[in-house]
């Protein structure tokens, strides 16, 4: 066994022990079982939603219908797994509520086979993660998230922020893995399109403060 | 396989997770090693991948957890999980 199987292993067994617990009465456990996953379920609501508040109102939701369907967890899916499930059901409960899906489906016209043409800057090699210490950078990122058609932001949010593998998202979206892999692609192009112009000049426009001074590939 | 420009763009992302078969990928990698617009947008990619994975880029609202955990504590007071 390798030590992520390992580690995995031991987390899948105090989550089972936390989840017999409250079953068995001690309610105050559910605390602990959901901690590690706060983070995780506000992501996964706000790859629906957009806005913020109403991400923390799903999320919220999600996690005290988790507490009271907890005796339906069945140990055959992780409960990390099982928790994004039913997050997914409660924004999209929501989104139906608000009325908004005639609004999702007319940016959803991005087909998952067009043509695509990326951005080529040869001069955009690397970006230094601490460029995301800036609030502007952040922002740009967020803004650029926000505006993909919602099929392929909550497949990119669960893959590549969340990084779940290919095949939990697979599960938690209940959509083939292959599907998963050619909406995860398109995100990701469509993500490198818009970001990497918009990071480089951003980038390019605070090099006079100093910040970047000395970087060769600026 | 000679591969063009259009070919790899649409094996990237295969190629960062490393899932594609060996001989396309060596295929990818040969169109790769003289085509600079190629590299940089693999290059470009996967530095959108990176950032995407940072923690920073969302961070959760202040109180976000307070919040949660104070309702939850009403809740768990009052009821029970439903029976399976």
């Amino acid at each position: 066994m390798t030590a992520p199987q390992a580690i995995a292993g031991l987390q899948q067994e105090r989550e089972g022990a936390f989840i017999a617990a409250v079953l068995n009465g001690e309610r105050e456990r559910f605390h602990d079982l959901i901690r590690p996953y706060e983070r995780q379920v506000y992501l996964t609501a706000l790859s629906l939603v957009k806005n913020e508040t109403e991400a923390e109102d799903v999320a919220q939701e999600a996690i005290l219908r988790a507490y009271r369907k907890l005796a339906s967890f069945r140990g055959d899916a992780k409960f990390s797994t099982w928790l994004i499930a039913i997050t997914l059901n409660e924004a999209r409960t929501r989104l139906r509520e608000a009325k908004r899906a005639t609004f999702d489906s007319l940016d959803d016209h991005d087909a998952e086979d067009g043509d695509y043409t990326p951005a080529a800057l040869t001069d955009w090699r690397e970006v230094p993660s601490e460029a995301l210490e800036r609030q502007e950078i952040r922002a740009l990122m967020r803004q650029a998230i926000a505006n993909l058609p919602p099929r392929f932001r909550e497949v990119v949010i669960l893959r590549d922020m969340q990084e779940l593998s290919v095949n939990e998202t697979s599960e938690a979206l209940g959509i083939s893995i292959s599907l998963v892999k050619v909406r995860l692609h398109r995100a990701r192009l469509l993500l490198q399109k818009r970001l990497a112009p918009q990071l480089k000049a951003e980038l390019k426009s605070t090099k006079r403060d100093g910040m970047l001074r000395g970087l060769p590939w600026f | 396989m000679v591969l063009n420009c259009r070919h790899v763009w649409d094996r990237i992302s295969d190629y960062i997770e490393g899932t594609l078969d060996p001989e396309v990928r060596a295929d990818v990698e040969r169109h790769l090693a003289h085509c600079e617009i190629c590299s940089a947008v693999l290059d470009s990619t996967r530095n959108v991948i990176i950032l995407m994975a940072d923690d920073r880029v969302f961070e959760l609202p202040v109180d976000f957890s307070k919040q949660l955990h104070a309702r939850l504590d009403l809740v768990l007071a009052e009821e029970a999980p439903e029976p399976a």
